[in-house]
């Protein structure tokens, strides 16, 4: 079957992607009553929508794989930093009540500093220093903003 | 005359001391983010939503719009002095921007983008102020399905104009209306695709989502990149333009003001296309194409002209019939709910201080920034020194607090995380994220829509293509679908839009 090989990885995987969410929806909106088209329910414009998207996935992945599709491989992921940044967003999530404010800013810039290849401790400190000043001055004190400061155990 | 009339309203709306002092704020914040590259005018929008909440809606709006042309300015400054576009739309200025700043021509190169910005800003506001009124009137006339078709005519345009194969924008606009149906059904008053989650029942809020795609994700992406700046550390003299200057920049303002007036009215246009279609057409009209690239001052002053029009007509059609026309646009809209203003043309009648001092805190706006920005330029330039990784763990800790503080609570900042994953998994798969966020802004609306439209037809669905009206937005739509299938157009779009 040569003329079925992926040619286009990229497109092949964003058809994918359009498929995958189009029956996602398509499954979770059957448990919605559809209606008629002159009076519809909850259902019937999602399953629409999901149709159509499956359809664009379809075609997508299938003009990835004409043999006259252009050659495009899927480019390098870093997980690294996506992770790096990712996580440091989670753990400022995280520690936000049991830590404060400052704590949570803390953990996040110095988390999320790792991200860069030119991280060095002294920098990140010094950083994070200066931008929980400012968060402080600007959020805190400037606009009022309702955020638990310091560690929930000191209040 | 009602024209003066509205713009005396306007005025003295914006000239208040308190909205003065937002619109400076707004573009001084647009100019310092459009300095800095890797933030853009989407995430430091989305960044301050949350803390507009606090501000009377028109100070609101009149900050946002000036953060928005604010960024067109600052882009500018930096595409010239260190060949670095600081926004997409000064991409072109650094054709011709930085080899005019190598030859020692840095200072009139800035005044000509500045001058052009200006010209452009006032045609533009005056435009968005002469075509409200009969825009609105238009609108009015509208029903259910006239706005369905409309809808679908800006979406089908904005994955047209978008980057990137046509289906694969369209992809993204059903993915995004899909989104935009979790959430409580209004019709039903049912709960679609909330999982049992509380938070969800308001349906997803598209700030935590600009802020994972547009913040998190990009700066995934520029960490990747990690080139140096190399900066041109001249002193920036003689501003300046000479009598031969003039001669060859005023005619290119003109055009340029003229394109991006015309382009930012439609759907998926405004700053970026406006500037990429004035550079082709000044070299097409140049009797010296060659000097093009190597610092013909034209390749300036169009597209900086060019780009601030389109960036202030793009609020023609949201502020008249409710559809924004890009991304910021989308952000707009939710700025607007903020406040319980719903975009539309009963903007214009039930706000009017509101909607006529917003356009007139514009041309205020423009005025500021002409001031501001020659004598600060080397302070800008100064900025471009801080390295990024000093820059994005700052833009990671506004992000948080921002996302956090929508509703004083951690679930939106774990879904902000969840859209950064998202996001990047776009980036890779160079799918354009701006079709999605269109679609999940005009989702609601549409369904509304078209379910009215139906009930109204009793589920005649041919009844949008015998009403005249739905039926030649429809075409226009099909007819911007063929276009593109065409080989000849589609190659020359993705000509056009190459970065």
């Amino acid at each position: 079957m040569k003329g079925l090989a992926i040619r286009n990885h990229r497109a092949f995987a964003s058809g994918a992607l359009f498929l995958a969410f189009a029956i996602f929806f398509f499954v979770a909106a059957l448990g919605y009553p559809a209606g008629t088209v002159a009076r519809m329910g909850p259902g019937y414009f999602p399953r629409l929508l999901a149709i159509v998207l499956a359809a664009i996935g379809l075609v997508v992945i299938l003009s990835a794989m004409k043999p006259a599709a252009e050659r495009q491989l899927l480019r390098k992921w870093d997980f690294k930093g996506l992770a790096w940044v990712t996580g440091s967003v989670v753990l400022f999530a995280a520690l936000l009540f049991p830590l404060g404010l400052v704590g949570a800013l803390f953990v996040l810039i110095m988390v999320s500093s790792r991200a860069s290849s030119e991280f060095t401790w002294t920098g990140a400190l010094a950083n994070a220093a200066v931008l929980i000043a400012l968060c402080l001055a600007v959020f805190v004190y400037g606009l009022g903003l309702q955020l638990p400061v310091w560690p929930s155990l000191l209040n | 005359m009602d024209l003066v009339h509205n713009l005396a309203i306007g005025f003295a709306t914006a000239a208040q001391p308190a909205n003065l002092l937002y619109a400076f704020f707004g573009c001084l914040l647009g100019t310092l983010i459009g300095v800095l590259p890797g933030l853009g005018p989407l995430a430091t929008i989305a960044m301050l939503l949350p803390i507009t909440y606090a501000l009377p809606p028109d100070a609101a709006l009149i900050m946002l719009a000036g953060i928005y042309y604010g960024a067109q300015y600052g882009g500018s400054t930096t595409a010239i002095v260190v060949n670095l576009p600081g926004e997409s739309s000064s991409v072109v200025t650094t054709i011709d921007g930085y080899q005019m700043a190598k030859q020692g021509r840095a200072g009139v190169a800035l005044a000509t983008a500045a001058i052009g910005s200006f010209f452009a800003g006032c045609v533009a506001t005056l435009a968005l102020a002469a075509l409200a009124g009969p825009l609105t009137a238009t609108a009015l006339l509208f029903g259910p399905k006239e706005f369905f078709a409309l809808m679908i005519l800006g979406l089908i345009l904005a994955s047209v104009l978008s980057s990137g194969p046509f289906i694969e924008g369209i992809g993204m606009v059903v993915l995004g209306m899909l989104l935009s149906l979790v959430g409580t059904d209004l019709n039903s008053g049912s709960q679609r695709f909330a999982f049992g989650i509380p938070q969800l029942f308001d349906g997803l809020d598209f700030v935590p989502l600009a802020m994972g795609i547009f913040g998190f994700a990009e700066i995934v992406k520029n960490l990747e990149q990690d080139d140096k700046l190399s900066l041109v550390t001249q002193k920036i003299t003689n501003l300046f333009p000479t009598r031969d200057d003039f001669r060859r920049m005023v005619p290119a303002m003109l055009r340029g003001t003229a394109l991006g007036t015309l382009l930012g009215v439609l759907p998926g246009g405004g700053a970026v296309l406006s500037s990429f279609a004035s550079y082709t057409l000044e070299k097409k009209l140049s009797r010296h194409p060659e000097q093009f690239g190597k610092g013909a001052i034209e390749g300036v002053a169009g597209p900086e002209s060019a780009n601030n029009a389109g960036a202030q007509t793009s609020f023609i059609p949201l502020l008249t019939l409710g559809v924004p026309s890009n991304v910021v646009m989308a952000l707009m809209v939710g700025a607007m709910n903020i406040h319980n203003i719903h975009p539309g043309p009963e903007v214009m009648t039930k706000n009017p201080t509101l909607f006529w001092g917003l356009i007139v805190s514009m041309w205020v706006g423009n005025l500021m920034l002409l001031i501001l920005n020659l004598p600060l330029v080397g302070l800008w330039v100064k900025l471009l020194t801080i390295p990024y990784r000093y820059l994005f763990p700052a833009i990671m800790v506004f992000c948080s607090i921002g996302v956090y503080s929508i509703n004083s609570g951690t679930f939106e900042v774990y879904e902000a995380a969840m859209f950064c994953v998202f996001g990047y998994v776009l980036i890779k798969l160079q799918l354009p994220a701006a079709p999605l966020l269109l679609g999940l802004v005009l989702g609601p609306a549409i369904e509304e829509n078209f379910r009215r439209a139906m009930v109204l037809s009793r589920g005649d669905v041919t009844v949008l293509l015998t009403s005249p009206l739905s039926a030649s937005l429809l075409a226009a739509a099909a007819i911007a679908i063929i276009l593109i299938m065409l080989p000849t157009i589609r190659a020359r779009r993705e000509e056009a839009l190459q970065e």
